[in-house]
């Protein structure tokens, strides 16, 4: 699962480099995510503009990623494609979570930390 | 519109699930179908397969997946069946009720297939004839 990270200031920026959050890669991906958002800034975006397909369990990883960021700490999306919203908007998780159009509206006014 | 349909079997992983979704995808651009159909298709697909993976082989963890897919007129008819588990009850799960958003702690991780795969197809229906599941449904194309 080929998941990267760039920290703008107080804000850690997750990239899905991959097409597909499905059944196969599901629990890999939560393992992965854990990490980062345990050693994670207060605020983390997840970019999904580079996944095509998501499934029921793909979604379940992703709400459980949301759930892990506690107290000060929060989850939000950004980049999802057509078919990714569809799914979030079906199960009503587009009302779940803060959802940006895409990264570059978020790291415009940021500050590059490398 | 070319004769015949698809038809596959493989084996109930989720590795194989991703190449029969590949499979199926090409079919059904082969059909005629329009690219909104097709992803609605590879959701349900994905869900009803994964739950032959997940629940229907989960005692002895692996078995046969069939797959068939036909085109009639403008409703996509699927047809899946396995030899494992038979659903609870002998009934289709139902959705998740819709006041789970209340509480963002409380969020379920898990139990979208169902709602998604009753909110997309039409005619959805299961039998268990013996040993074996049967699950049908169709798909409502896109109007041109």
């Amino acid at each position: 699962m080929d998941l990267k990270q760039s920290d703008h200031g107080d804000t850690r920026i997750i990239t899905v480099s991959e097409p597909r959050i499905d059944a196969a890669v599901a629990i890999q991906f939560k393992d992965q995510m854990r990490e980062l958002i345990a050693a994670g800034p207060d605020r983390v975006i997840l970019d999904l503009s580079r996944v095509g397909f998501i499934d029921s369990s793909g979604l379940g990883a992703i709400v459980a990623s949301m759930k892990q960021a506690t107290g000060p700490q929060r989850l939000e999306l950004a980049g999802l494609t057509r078919n990714v919203q569809k799914v979030f908007a079906l199960t009503r998780m587009d009302r779940v979570f803060t959802i940006h159009p895409d990264v570059s509206s978020i790291t415009g006014g940021l500050a590059d930390a490398g | 519109m070319g004769g015949g349909g698809l038809h596959v079997l493989f084996p109930a992983t989720q590795t194989s699930v991703r190449r029969a979704l590949s499979t199926a995808m090409s079919a059904l651009r082969g059909f005629g179908v329009d690219d909104d159909t097709r992803a609605t298709a590879e959701i349900v697909l994905a869900e009803a397969l994964n739950n032959v993976v997940e629940h229907a082989y989960e005692d002895r963890g692996h078995g046969i997946i069939e797959l068939e897919a036909w085109r009639d007129g403008r409703i996509l008819r699927f047809r899946l069946r396995d030899d494992g588990l038979p659903m609870p009850g002998n009934v289709i799960p139902e959705r998740l009720p819709s006041d789970i958003l209340i509480g963002t702690a409380d969020l379920p991780e898990g139990g979208f297939g169902w709602s998604l795969i009753r909110d997309l197809t039409v005619d959805l229906a299961y039998h268990r004839d013996g040993t074996r599941n049967e699950l049908c449904f169709g798909l409502s194309m896109s109007p041109v």
